[in-house]
């Protein structure tokens, strides 16, 4: 089966970011761009598919500026097959991305489509989901184990509380949570490799697909911050401050 | 304006968040509903309908609700969405899973995990895990709508809704949960505790945390974790405090061998009292700690413990 993997570019995890002075957004001039995390476990899932057999091709998609290219390369270093790109310079939103893709799946046609569950930028946590909707497909989000039997899956998600266990019927939409596995690094020869795979570049207009945004961000602003407090020296005069200051035990 | 709240809850009583859910509903309009979708609402229902500012109870009785799946709760909101101007639930696990099905067929944004309500088309979310809040304003239809619980007070109960009898959808039968391992815990959930005490990677492996559970014993907590111990496999996920996993604002929060990584203080930085035990002064969590002690937990988290009782 074709197994589809939608890759986003954002800020990397170890960068903190900094609010623009005009309040017009964060300002990620000359920062380290890196895969998305869940998409990386996606990807990684993806491949593990195809090491077992239950995957015979990896198609990665990533959507917005020419540099997604390169989280696609990285993607395709990880052992992604081929590579698309739809490619704009305008907002994406959530509901715009689910939008593209489900034209990307409509044209490509995948058994099985792998999202992280939520990119670490916006923090929207949708487009997995969206992306099920449109298509009418069953959904597994915050999959923490996956096993595939025949036209069926079998998700073990994390909800709050504990673990559930999901059967749903193939085609679905599956979105990544931490424990799922962990992505393997890339090697020099690999990347080398990934520069030879296919990457194809759409546009929005060619999918048909109108990715206006529907949400105007008005500002955005640093949050209050928090001030540091005091050291103290030892076990006793921690309690002291919780009961006598602090009030709380 | 009618605002439509969909009701989490364990098929025994309401789930805290949705409380918190139906404040911010109350601050956007007088009009609010809640609906309770279950394999046996009445409790429930009746539950919801004591909540202060609820207008209107709908309860949707049926076998599938009991362990609903996205497909059948979104198609249940879906069924009477178009008569709303806003649809809420709370930024859980379980309302982040079918809210965004149902705002793709409306064809709408979702607005995610709002931290306060401007207006009724205007809310404040917080981005890039709570290092900037951008104030966001939709001009959809309706408006689809997380809440992030820990942003809202808690509604009281001093209602007396009416609970009015919703049909229930169809099962999609595209999905169908068949099992649950849920954590059997007698210590307070994460979301809803007064008290958390919660290891990083400091702990150094899963044995270790019982020396946390003690303590939380002691003050009657709750047990968390940084995304760190979750991925050294010390505890479950559903321990995880932070960006990716649980956003919680307790009176007091302890931080054991816990770094404070962005990802982290992005779920904990909104609580009332922060409390570090590390031994590396330099830390980033001691920059957002009330009360910090430089010390090795290993000692410490026992004295602590016995200091106490």
């Amino acid at each position: 089966m074709k197994v589809l993997v939608a890759v986003k570019r954002v800020v990397d995890y170890n960068v903190k970011v900094r609010v623009k002075a005009d309040g017009t957004g964060v300002d990620i001039a000359n920062v380290k761009m890196s895969m998305n995390p869940f998409d990386e476990i996606g990807v990684e899932e993806a491949i593990r598919l195809k090491e077992c057999g239950a995957c015979t091709e990896i198609v990665v998609v990533s959507l917005g500026a020419p540099q997604c290219q390169e989280t696609l390369r990285t993607a395709l270093a990880m052992g992604a097959d081929r590579a698309i790109l739809v490619e704009t310079d305008a907002e994406l939103q959530p509901l715009a991305v689910a939008k593209l893709l489900k034209a990307v799946v409509d044209r490509e046609q995948p058994k099985l489509a792998i999202l992280g569950k939520q990119a670490i930028d916006d923090d929207a946590n949708q487009t997995g989901q969206m992306l099920a909707a449109l298509l009418d497909w069953p959904q597994a989000t915050f999959a923490s184990k996956l096993t595939i039997a025949g036209e069926r899956a079998e998700v073990v998600r994390e909800i709050d509380g504990g673990l559930e266990t999901l059967s749903i019927g193939l085609p679905a939409v599956m979105t990544t949570d931490l424990r799922l596995n962990e992505p393997r690094y890339v090697t020099l020869p690999n990347i080398m490799k990934a520069k030879k795979k296919p990457l194809e570049v759409l546009k929005p207009d060619a999918l048909g697909v109108d990715p206006a945004p529907r949400l105007t961000t008005l500002k955005v602003e640093e949050p209050p911050k928090r001030q540091a407090g005091a050291k103290v020296a030892d076990v006793k005069e921690l309690v002291a401050k919780l009961k006598g200051e602090a009030k709380i035990i | 304006m009618a605002i439509l709240v969909i009701a989490e809850h364990d098929e025994g009583a309401l789930k805290s968040g949705t409380l918190n859910a139906i404040t911010a509903a109350t601050q956007i309009g007088a009009d609010v509903t809640v609906l309770v979708a279950s394999d046996n609402s009445a409790g429930v229902a009746a539950e919801a309908a004591k909540v202060a500012g609820v207008v209107r109870v709908f309860a949707a009785d049926a076998p599938h609700y009991g362990k609903p799946t996205a497909e059948n709760v979104a198609a249940l909101v879906l069924s009477i969405a178009a008569n709303y101007s806003h649809v809420l639930a709370p930024a859980t696990n379980f309302g982040k899973n079918f809210m965004p099905r149902v705002a793709a067929r409306l064809d709408v944004a979702q607005i995610s995990e709002i931290s306060a309500v401007v207006s009724p088309d205007t809310f404040v979310r917080p981005i890039y895990a709570g290092n900037a809040l951008a104030t966001v304003q939709s001009k959809d239809a309706i408006k689809v709508i997380t809440v992030r619980a820990t942003a809202f007070e808690p509604a009281a109960t001093g209602g007396s809704a009416p609970v009015e009898a919703l049909a229930a959808v169809a099962d999609t039968g595209q999905s169908a949960v068949t099992g649950r391992n849920l954590t059997k815990s007698a210590r307070p959930e994460l979301a809803a505790a007064r008290i958390i005490v919660s290891g990083g990677r400091g702990m150094g492996n899963g044995e270790n945390f019982k020396l946390l559970e003690a303590l939380a014993d002691k003050l009657g907590a709750a047990v968390g974790a940084s995304r760190a111990a979750v991925d050294a496999g010390f505890v479950p996920n559903d321990y995880q405090v932070g960006q990716t996993g649980k956003v919680v604002a307790p009176e007091l929060y302890v931080a054991v061998g816990i770094s404070g990584a962005i990802q982290h203080l992005a779920g904990m930085k909104d609580s009332k009292v922060i409390v570090a035990i590390n031994k590396d002064a330099e830390a980033p969590i001691f920059q957002v700690a009330d009360y910090g002690l430089v010390a090795d937990l290993f000692q410490a988290v026992p004295e602590l413990t016995a200091e106490l009782g």
